[in-house]
């Protein structure tokens, strides 16, 4: 194992983990001190340096995207985006909960850089517990001189506000929270333009993820070439996985990137339940592609994903064991897509509807190979053909299990 | 901006404020805890103080599923039916043995209007799997033993 301690989740298991004091006491808000001493374009490059990609699902690398934010904009906004919903993730909610601080001096240190005065933080409506301690943190933060006018004495300025979503899955996508925000329906915006170029009320717009942002503050303290320097070629640093489903002890790892499925799997979750064989995996998130056992020793990266067949996603690892019916699984996961679809482009919205009932329709024992024939043509019809990924997402995992595990489909079936 | 068409509700001859629009999801919060669901005339308030139709309010309000347009028990009852509730032993599992418990199915309210049993999505508690929400309070790690606790408790309040 290479050398490496927890950054983002150090604090979580501390007594009153979540509150200012603790945070300082181990350190916290030296990295915004940092920051506010160099320039905003040195931050920056301190970002690209460290290959720093989104947490949020895209994998986007985030010193790129703070490059696009137009220097000469009178008003610049960053979103930060709190609204964890993809199926098997549950790591954003853990740091808000336990350790909000380490999120928003990212936050503080990300503005200043992009030059934003304002921030709003997009939160599930159904993190309650999330809910208060965002708004305490940040009120704690204001009292200290984190946050508000001439901030530590560097003349920025910069206001918090937590803005609760009320339920809607597509709320995470980033042009879909925008609208949101606005006080609108929440369905996605084409892009380009991008939030970068017209985002919230049409400013320019940085969106991030909470994992994403707790990063910020080390990279600052102890340099992007640390930073970079662990992880594989083109998946740099520390990740939180998530790891849910047959295994003895489900949570979240943090762990360099590149991490090989089976040492996670097996060292830190605990390994299968009842010393059963995997079927399948899912890498990173509901819609990311199953891969099958013999990928176990796919390091978790984003390219070594991408050549195994699936993709990083989020990092939630959803472990089935051999027993599982896979039918039901996919059946689980379309039911949750087209619950979440906005309804907007008809790909999504009627071909969701009609997977589900083929599916629904097998998994019943009522289905015929009619019905897997129709759901492969509508999946394939759906891929890639959606307004924004929900549609594709849904698609995925539908189009793997019929690649890896169409005999269970078939044998599912009554008539021909 | 959008390529859609932005349709824009002319109230006494004014365009929609983006500003007052914005605070649409929080005025919904405030609108729906005095009845626990959004009555017509909460609706029309809400309309009246962000300068828009009551229309406008009400499609944007029925987007997201934590707004509710009917009548709820006092304690919702929300079971998780995501992927990795279900591998635990949970989702409809969890729904059935709630449901049967209650002699209520889902979406119905009991007729003492105590509680109202519903599904909800992942809620972010996979590790901890199965889970379920009633009003503000996560429950995890469920099990029939655990739900018989928490049911009692909530019959046994006033
Ligand atoms: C359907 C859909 C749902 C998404 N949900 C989330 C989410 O809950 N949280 C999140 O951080 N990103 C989510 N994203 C990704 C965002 O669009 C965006 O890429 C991300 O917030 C950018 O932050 P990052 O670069 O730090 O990852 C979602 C994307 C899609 C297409
Ligand atoms: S793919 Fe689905 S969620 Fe995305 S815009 Fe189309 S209908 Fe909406
Ligand atoms: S699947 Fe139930 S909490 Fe995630």
């Amino acid at each position: 194992m290479t050398n490496w301690e927890p950054i983002l989740l150090a604090n979580v298991n501390r007594p009153n983990s979540e509150k200012i004091e603790t945070y300082m006491r181990y350190g916290g808000y030296e990295a915004l001190r940092k920051a506010l001493k160099m320039t905003p374009d040195q931050v920056t490059a301190e970002v690209k340096l460290s290959e720093l990609r989104g947490r949020g699902g895209a994998g986007f690398p985030t010193g790129v995207k703070w490059g696009f934010m137009p220097k000469d904009a009178p008003v610049k906004y960053l979103a930060v985006n709190t609204d964890e919903g993809e199926p098997g993730t549950f790591k954003d909610r853990l740091i808000v909960e336990r350790d909000p601080h380490t999120i928003l001096e990212g936050v503080i240190i990300a503005a200043y850089a992009i030059g934003a005065h304002r921030a709003f933080v997009y939160i599930r409506g159904e993190f309650f517990l999330g809910v208060k301690r965002w708004i305490k943190a940040i009120s704690d933060a204001y009292q200290k001189g984190f946050l508000g006018k001439n901030i530590l004495g560097s003349g920025f300025d910069l206001d918090v506000s937590v803005h609760r979503g009320a339920g809607a899955y597509i709320c995470g996508e980033e042009t879909a929270m925008i609208e949101s925000l606005e006080g609108k329906r929440g369905v996605p915006r084409k892009k380009p333009p991008f939030p970068a170029q017209k985002g919230l009320l049409g400013q320019p717009t940085i969106v991030q993820n909470c994992e994403t942002l707790a990063n910020v503050p080390h990279i600052i303290l102890r340099g992007g070439r640390w930073y970079a320097s662990i992880g594989t070629e083109k998946s740099r640093g520390m990740k939180i996985f998530c790891v849910s489903g047959n295994v003895n002890s489900p949570g979240n790892f943090e762990l360099p990137l590149g991490t090989p499925l089976k040492e996670i799997i097996y060292e830190h979750a605990g390994g299968v339940r009842r010393g059963r064989d995997i079927k399948a995996i899912i890498p990173g998130g509901s819609s990311t592609p199953f891969l099958t056992a013999e990928k176990i020793n796919t390091p978790m990266g984003f390219e070594t994903l991408q050549a195994a067949g699936s993709a990083l996603g989020t990092g939630a690892i959803i472990v089935m064991d051999e027993t599982t019916d896979m039918v039901e699984v996919v059946r689980h996961v379309t039911r949750f897509y087209v619950h979440e679809s906005c309804g907007y482009c008809f790909p999504c919205r009627i071909g969701g509807k009609r997977m589900l009932s083929s599916l629904e329709k097998l998994a019943g024992g009522k289905g015929s190979m009619r019905d897997i024939e129709d759901l492969e043509y509508v999946a394939k019809g759906m891929y890639g053909r959606t307004f924004c990924p929900l549609g594709t997402g849904m698609a995925e995992p539908v189009l793997s299990a019929l690649r890896l595990f169409r005999p269970e489909f078939e044998k599912k079936t009554t008539k021909n | 901006m959008n390529t859609r068409k932005e349709f824009k509700s002319p109230v006494g001859g004014a365009l929609v404020d983006p500003a007052k629009q914005s605070m649409m999801l929080a005025a919904l919060y405030i609108a729906q805890e005095q009845n626990g669901y959004l009555t017509e005339e909460a609706i029309e308030q809400v309309a009246k103080r962000l300068g828009m139709t009551p229309g406008d309010v009400y499609s944007t309000a029925s987007f997201y599923s934590l707004f509710r347009m009917k009548p709820v028990g006092r304690y919702v009852i929300q079971v998780c039916e995501g992927i990795s509730c279900y591998l635990n032993d949970g989702a409809e599992r969890v729904a059935d043995y709630v449901s049967k418990k209650l002699g209520i199915k889902l979406g119905e309210t009991t007729p003492d209007g105590r509680f109202t049993l519903e599904t909800v999505q992942c809620l972010a508690s996979c590790g901890t799997a199965p889970a379920m929400r009633v009003n503000d309070q996560l429950y995890e790690n469920l099990s029939p033993a655990i739900i018989d606790d928490i049911l009692e408790r909530l019959m046994g309040e006033v």
